[in-house]
């Protein structure tokens, strides 16, 4: 049995592995400047050509942009399975919950009174706004969550809370100028353009460090979810580690918003699936093997929003809800008749 | 002073943040001993419970298992030393029984939680502990309610403790599995030595397994004693405030309340033959009188719970005159005698004779049926 299990995590990484690659060449590969396979592995590898046009899109715009949808759509994914974990609910998420709306709501705040682009704000600033409406929305949800115990009930709450910060945000839209509102109504249906190095540098340092430090918590993670009580006769002090999570969750979400805006139902479609490729709920194979399908899932999801109506662009949000709206659709209902 | 004493309970007090519940629990236990908790819902049977496994605080007194005091141990060592099952039910995502079962082995293993070989092995025959080994390999959630039960106390052997706390493990079980899950839990206190303190709420049960017996009745006082000292009397009925109905200490059996008014019927029973009948007029809330019994008799004990009055005989002995005066008084006065059947012999002849009376009267019956057709 446990032989068995090692084989099938040992087959299921290794394809996920082989699908990252694949769908990064063909994602390099495509666009409206096509460069051949033998070219991308030339410029990449050995990096020559370097006077050709084609080694500054791949380096300067495909590559940054590719490896930014990898980061943080790990992040969002890896983020929703720590919520579903925390509510013991299969449809918590940073979007579904608000969380990712918070975020955008006091980022927009924030950038139009430094008045200037969301680009040109320091990027620690950025970060740190995100987290700080992620926070202020986690702690709503959490308020209403130890009220209500039922999974639809949560649910609505989340989409509340999404819509009145929505609205706040389109509200305060009203008082930016010109450049801002096509900077900010773009950035707030999510996308991954206009991501540059120094940006993914950031993204990718905070979200490694985040995700190693939950890697970390897999062990006490999987006593919590046989529920509290039986987590600290483990010996398992609860309330930090309810803390610790919420606030490693909020964290990768933040950064996503962050540096993308809010990307809708990546984090309960991907761990979904996940759970199904792997057939174990396990923290322990669970934390990487959601991040990867997460950075897979959107960077193929990205590919479909640069490629569907080309030349002009989807975007990312509209592309993951059309995937992902109708898997949650899918738990709501397949999840009735278990109870 | 005994000196093989376990599990020590002194002055403890217990309740719900600083509102005081119950105080006042002294007792000690030794290894390998069972202490059940009787007592209504909402007497504070969980409360004590959850202070013992620290889940809520202790408001005063001291708990300590085997000489440390386990209000001021490390979490990590206590769950080592306590394993626990909970009455609330648990929802488990893809999890085999076999890895709810392995997550006893929580306070062993590493960093990464990875099981060694000793930690399977313990798994392994945690399984076999509760005769689950052939559900290792199934899902948690596709199992029945007296499997899970079996799987979570197999859990909780597998933690390895010393002392074993159950809140109702038997709720929600059949009457096959409340045996096989008690009987699982006498071989494993006697066999290895595991303390155990539970809740339950089959007071027959709770008697048979039980070392020691603690009720908690509604006022949130507590009385200590072995199953003899409280199936004594009717501490029972007066535990949960039973009124009407009775409870039978010797037999575990409940009985409704008995019909009041004026009895009207004699039912002449015996060898169990009566118990079907006193049970009909009961539901049909007709009022009778008894008769002639032997206190050992297997009806006794029933007519004493639903019967206006029993007219009984004690046990060994022959038939007294007060008795046999008492018989013929009541026969007279009844207008309908109901002859269960019983086959009377040498030592109970009066009922013979009350019968072949009855007949010589016109007040003979068979069956309730025919009397109800007469009225």
């Amino acid at each position: 049995m446990e032989k068995k299990r090692i084989i099938r995590y040992g087959a299921a990484f290794i394809s996920l592995a082989v699908l990252f690659v694949i769908i990064l060449i063909a994602s390099i590969n495509t666009g409206s400047v096509h460069i051949s396979v033998m070219e991308i592995i030339n410029i990449l590898l050995k990096r020559t050509g370097e006077e050709a046009a084609a080694y500054s899109i791949i380096w300067k715009i495909r590559l940054p942009r590719l490896l930014m949808a990898a980061v943080l759509g790990g992040a969002l994914a890896l983020s929703g399975y720590l919520m579903q974990t925390f509510f013991r609910n299969p449809i918590a998420g940073p979007y579904v919950l608000g969380i990712s709306s918070g975020a955008k709501m006091v980022l927009a705040v924030v950038t139009i009174i430094w008045s200037g682009h969301i680009a040109s704000m320091p990027v620690s600033l950025n970060v740190l706004t995100s987290f700080a409406g992620s926070m202020l929305c986690m702690l709503f949800v959490l308020f209403f969550a130890g009220k209500v115990k039922s999974m639809a009930t949560l649910l609505v709450v989340g989409v509340m809370i999404g819509n009145i910060c929505s609205a706040v945000t389109d509200f305060m839209i009203n008082f930016a100028n010109e450049a801002q509102i096509v900077n900010l109504t773009h950035w707030s249906l999510g996308t991954f353009s206009g991501a540059s190095w120094p940006n993914l540098k950031v993204a990718s340092v905070l979200i490694l460090v985040t995700f190693i430090l939950t890697f970390l918590t897999a062990k006490p993670m999987s006593a919590y979810q046989l529920g509290e009580d039986y987590a600290k006769s483990m010996g398992i002090n609860i309330k930090i580690f309810r803390i610790i999570l919420i606030t490693l969750a909020s964290m990768l979400s933040a950064c996503v918003t962050a540096f993308a805006g809010p990307i809708a139902f990546v984090g309960i479609a991907v761990p979904h699936i996940t759970k199904l490729l792997f057939g174990t709920a396990k923290p322990i194979v669970m934390i990487p093997a959601v991040t990867m399908c997460g950075s897979i899932f959107c960077m193929a999801c990205d590919l479909i929003a640069r490629t569907a109506l080309a030349p002009s662009e989807l975007s990312i949000g509209t592309v993951t809800s059309v995937i992902g709206a109708p898997i949650v659709i899918w738990l709501m209902v397949g999840r009735k008749h278990e109870r | 002073m005994k000196d093989n004493i376990f599990l020590k309970i002194d002055g403890l007090a217990a309740g719900y943040g600083r509102k005081l519940l119950i105080e006042d629990i002294s007792l000690e236990l030794e290894k390998g001993q069972i202490l059940t908790l009787i007592g209504p819902n909402g007497s504070g049977k969980s409360t004590i419970l959850k202070t013992i496994t620290r889940q809520l605080k202790a408001i005063d007194g001291i708990v300590t298992i085997d000489g440390s005091d386990i209000f001021r141990m490390h979490s990590k060592e206590l769950a080592r030393q306590m394993s626990v099952v909970l009455t609330q039910r648990i929802e488990t995502e893809l999890m085999t029984c076999r890895d709810v079962v392995a997550m006893g082995r929580y306070p062993y293993t590493d960093y990464f939680g990875r099981l060694s070989d000793e930690d399977n092995r313990i798994v392994e025959s945690s399984l076999k502990r509760v005769h689950a080994l052939e559900l290792a390999d199934v899902s948690f959630n596709e199992i029945s309610d007296g499997q899970r039960q079996r799987i979570m106390l197999a859990r909780a052997i597998c933690q390895q403790p010393d002392v074993m706390i159950l809140d109702e493990p038997t709720s929600y079980l059949d009457i096959r599995h409340k045996v096989i899950l008690l009987d699982i839990l006498r071989n494993m206190s006697h066999e290895d030595g595991i303390t155990v303190i539970m809740s339950l709420h089959e007071i027959d049960l709770a008697g048979k397994i039980s070392d020691m017996l603690m009720c908690v009745d509604e006022n949130h006082t507590v009385r200590l004693g072995t199953a003899r000292e409280i199936f004594a009397n009717d501490t029972i009925q007066k535990l949960y405030g039973i009124e009407g109905g009775s409870y039978d200490a010797v037999t575990g059996g409940v009985e409704l309340a008995k019909p009041c008014g004026r009895p009207d019927i004699l039912v002449i029973g015996g060898n169990g033959s009566g118990i079907p009948v006193y049970r009909k007029l009961q539901r049909k809330g007709i009022p009778f009188y008894a008769g002639v019994l032997y206190e050992n008799d297997i009806d006794y004990r029933v007519a004493k719970a639903l019967a206006a009055d029993v007219i009984s005989q004690k046990a060994f002995m022959p038939v007294s005159k007060d008795t046999e005066e008492k018989a013929y008084e009541v026969l007279n006065r009844v207008s309908a005698v109901v002859d269960c059947g019983c086959e009377h012999g040498e030592y109970d002849r009066i009922n013979t004779e009350l019968l072949k009376e009855a007949v010589r009267l016109g007040k003979k019956y068979n069956d309730i049926g025919s009397i109800e057709r007469m009225w």
